[in-house]
């Protein structure tokens, strides 16, 4: 199926994309979580077939209708075959217990809600933390997002061979008897297995908003594809939370952002330095509306507080926007302890109290060894001591693994040896 | 590391509402702290308005006062390899500031001794 999604044809790898996830999650919560394979043989097969037919006879008027009618019929084919198998050579019970074929029509009806509730149940089912969490977001841009293993080695800056491996042992984990009915429904979406969901989306999101990759489809693509998939919880009684809300606004003031971030040459550019014109103004407005929704509960959620820094970070300078952000990022500290807060807390000190308050607040958070801490401390130091501004920013640039990354702070550091 | 409980103290009758500069100041020092990884617990602040006091016999009393010296405010856990270090993350507190004091008392794991 991997050349297929690179395939030339600019209809089906787009249809790939976007119908691939949802076909296999509506056929593979028929076949039950142990199982998944099978959907996704038979939606990749579905796929190729297309890809012959459609070269000979040209696409069809409804691409999509045609691509579920024969992903259906293929289901039908299987079961059919499988069931003749099971019953009468092994003389055990057919694959799928208690559905009539009458259901399995009707499951297999590929309409909006089938369609959603298929989603969240994969959502949920392959978000489980049986497997590690790096395994979980390889398994979801596998199953829930379409990608190909070359595409998630690429985001992951790690070899097709090891994302292979990574996936063989998380479907096996996903495979093992006790977890045989989580496609089942209602879905579980006990608090603790939400926040483990939206834990990975969120994970899935900042792969793509500060990826190792310096790709930057890619990045979007990751980007775009967890916002997808939180929309898909905002669907459902069970999962529209306010925490989930808070998500998704947040994803969404990131994502505002992305075109601003970087170059024609793929090069960081730095959040002061960005062209604002080039934020989405349509992602601000809709990360404002799932923010307002996030606020209607009393909870505060990591979430909440991220979402109010991205808030402040769409705002305009004044009004009291760094204390604001401060404030955010002291409570953030309190509720969830990260190196990556630590450092941008220290940064909102440095723009409320001043460089010099800041930089002593730096030194105290001991984390010598992340190129971010060095790069924070020669920005501190540039307009006081350009001496050691210098060497923080040497000490950034070796620690950074990022070509973007360390042809911005080079660039930085040139224009500091200008100086002086 | 080592757990050390930080116990504010005050005997300087202030309202239970502190200002807006005195929780950004205070949040701003906790969550220095939270910064350096070292809080454990960020605590609570303890009301002075609602407090009863258990004596023996059945007996209940109305206070304490905070005209009792030394009156507990609040307290919060922290996590540090000594207990200088708990004592320097101690002296930026707001409420030395305010006639306050904070006392520095390590946690006992179970099975130590004194």
């Amino acid at each position: 199926m991997e050349t297929f999604a690179n395939s030339h044809n600019e209809l089906l790898p787009q249809l790939f994309r976007m119908e691939y996830s949802k076909m296999t999650a509506v056929i593979g919560r028929l076949f039950g979580l142990h199982a998944i394979e099978i959907a996704e043989d038979i939606v990749s097969e579905t796929f190729l077939k297309a890809a012959e037919v459609w070269r000979v006879n040209g696409k069809p008027e409804n691409p999509t209708a045609w691509l579920y009618t024969v992903a259906k019929n293929k289901t039908r084919d299987y079961l059919k075959r499988v069931n003749l198998f099971e019953s009468k050579i092994k003389g055990t019970l057919p694959l799928i217990i208690g559905n009539n074929e009458l259901e399995i029509e009707q499951d297999l009806d590929f309409t909006h809600q089938i369609i959603s509730d298929s989603q969240l149940a994969m959502i949920f089912a392959v978000c489980n933390p049986v497997n590690s969490t790096e395994a979980q977001i390889c398994l979801a841009l596998k199953i829930l997002c379409g990608f190909s293993i070359e595409e998630i080695a690429s985001a992951f800056l790690a070899k097709t061979e090891t994302i292979k491996k990574r996936l063989l042992r998380a479907r096996a984990n996903l495979r093992n008897p006790s977890f045989k009915h989580a496609l089942s429904h209602p879905v579980d979406a006990s608090p603790a297995r939400l926040e483990a969901v939206l834990r990975v989306l969120y994970l899935l999101f900042n792969e793509g908003y500060f990826s190792k990759t310096d790709d930057h489809l890619i990045r979007k693509d990751l980007c775009s594809e967890a916002i997808r998939l939180t929309l898909v919880l905002t669907e459902h009684a069970a999962t529209n939370t306010t925490e989930t809300n808070a998500l998704l606004a947040l994803m969404c003031f990131q994502s505002s952002r992305l075109d601003a971030r970087a170059n024609d040459a793929g090069e960081a550019i730095l959040f002061e330095e960005q062209d604002k014109s080039l934020w989405s103004k349509e992602l601000i407005a809709k990360g404002n509306y799932y923010l307002v929704n996030a606020c209607l509960g009393n909870e505060i959620s990591k979430y909440h507080l991220e979402a109010g820094i991205a808030y402040w970070h769409t705002t305009p300078t004044g009004q009291n926007k760094w204390e604001h952000i401060l404030q955010l990022y002291n409570q953030l500290i309190i509720l969830e302890y990260s190196p990556l807060t630590a450092l941008n807390r220290a940064f909102a000190i440095g723009k409320v109290y001043g460089h010099k308050q800041a930089i002593q607040e730096v030194k105290k958070l001991n984390l010598t060894d992340l190129n971010y801490y060095h790069a924070l401390l020669g920005y501190l130091y540039a307009d006081t001591n350009i001496e050691k501004a210098k060497i923080h920013y040497e000490q950034a640039i070796t620690l950074s693994t990022s070509i973007s990354e360390k042809n911005t702070l080079m660039k930085v550091l040139k224009r500091l040896k200008a100086q002086g | 590391m080592k757990e050390f409980m930080l116990i504010f103290r005050n005997s300087n009758p202030a309202p239970d509402t502190p200002t807006p500069e005195q929780m950004q100041e205070r949040m701003n020092w906790l969550a220095g702290i939270a910064a350096q990884n070292k809080l454990v617990d960020k605590g609570n602040r303890l009301s002075m308005g609602q407090a009863k006091t258990v004596l023996p016999d059945n007996i209940v009393t109305d206070g304490p006062f905070t005209e009792i010296k030394e009156f507990v405010r609040g307290y919060i856990v922290v996590k540090t390899t000594t207990i200088d270090e708990a004592i320097e993350l101690a002296k930026g507190n707001p409420i030395l500031k305010m006639g306050g004091s904070v006392e520095v008392r390590a946690l006992l794991t179970p099975g130590e001794n004194n």
